[in-house]
């Protein structure tokens, strides 16, 4: 649900990070944070486990600068991945405008991953939003560990995992190292603020 | 679903937290909807950062509706946080509003809720008529005021 105020020039847009646990979510919001310009964006707030699990969401509020002639301001939100939390991650969807599916390529998080991506799909329906219409974008996160001990997915194995009924943008990324990173918050911003100029120009058309 | 907030209902919104103000004593009221977005803000300049607030507020005013349908009711409807000498209250301005109380001891809790009381029907109203999405009104923020997206 993007917040329009005319008085202020300003649209307001709510992107979430969803994904399973420990798949690097809160990391690609520190990220965002640590390589920001203090003028452009607030504080970054954790509710947190003292583990550092994410309790409730971390949250980041953004000005990403001026599209015809109106101030978009982003927030960026993340949901807690274990299992458990569906109630929070329900509360943090609520008036969602884009979201960032986060994919761990981890070989062992392989079946969390689906799970994780059919928890979003099931959530947003109960909002009465359909994942193949909401702008959507997946990052397959954890691309550093390639060469690694760590097993992980080849991207193309992941693909056909999450993505080939929604064919939605993808990138690989290392949410700890920066690369993709950017790229992802690039790309779900252009979608979100694509949808909302459409939702105004439908509704400029509906008053005329 | 588009929320959309022209000059005149902003006017007419902040006519209703001036008054609050004048009214109460009370530091600054905000007004944030329940997805954590902030829509009006009046009296004191915060020195705080108003969206981390206002996204804070929502979830805390949504974890609690949680807890009261844990508890069979259907919602708590108002939340008060007593600190040494900053204090807020929270109170749900019809379905989708929650409005942010901020005072000190200048003023009293029961006068605050006495002036919220005065103003949440007035505000309710005006929020109901922004968040009715099915039926347009004539000229939302768009040639009215001369502004066009």
């Amino acid at each position: 649900m993007p917040f329009i105020n005319f008085s202020k020039d300003e649209i307001q847009c709510k992107i979430v990070y969803y994904g399973a646990g420990f798949c690097g979510k809160t990391t690609n919001l520190q990220y965002i944070f640590n390589r920001t310009r203090d003028d452009i964006k607030g504080k970054m707030v954790s509710i947190d486990t003292k583990g550092d699990r994410t309790l409730f969401f971390d949250f980041l509020s953004l000005n990403l600068g001026k599209i015809r002639g109106f101030d978009i301001r982003v927030q960026l939100y993340t949901v807690p991945g274990q299992v458990h939390y569906d109630a929070t991650r329900k509360l943090v969807l609520k008036g969602v405008d884009g979201v960032v599916f986060v994919a761990d390529s981890l070989k062992v998080q392989r079946k969390k991953n689906i799970e994780s991506l059919i928890n979003l799909a099931k959530n947003l329906a109960e909002k009465g939003i359909s994942i193949r219409t909401i702008p959507l974008v997946i990052q397959y996160n954890k691309r550093d560990l390639d060469g690694t001990d760590s097993e992980i997915l080849p991207i193309e194995v992941l693909e056909k995992d999450l993505n080939s009924m929604l064919k939605v943008p993808s990138f690989p990324a290392s949410a700890l190292k920066g690369e993709g990173v950017f790229e992802t918050l690039r790309e779900i911003s252009k979608l979100v603020v694509k949808d909302v100029s459409r939702k105004i120009m439908l509704l400029d058309k509906q008053l005329r | 679903m588009n929320i959309i907030i022209t000059k005149k209902d902003l006017e007419k919104i902040n006519h209703y937290l001036r008054e609050m103000i004048s009214s109460s004593f009370a530091q600054s009221v905000l007004l944030i909807d329940r997805s954590g977005q902030l829509i009006a803000h009046h009296g004191d300049d915060l020195n705080v950062d108003i969206p981390a607030l206002s996204a804070l507020t929502a979830a805390n005013f949504g974890a609690t509706a949680e807890i009261a349908k844990i508890l069979g009711e259907e919602e708590f409807t108002l939340l008060f946080h007593k600190g040494k000498s900053e204090n807020v209250y929270f109170t749900s301005i019809g379905e989708h509003v929650i409005m942010v109380t901020l005072f000190d001891d200048k003023t009293s809790l029961g006068l605050i809720r006495l002036q919220i009381n005065k103003i949440s029907d007035g505000l309710s109203k005006i929020f109901a008529q922004i968040f009715e999405v099915k039926k347009p009104r004539r000229g939302i923020g768009i040639s009215e005021e001369g502004e066009k997206v």
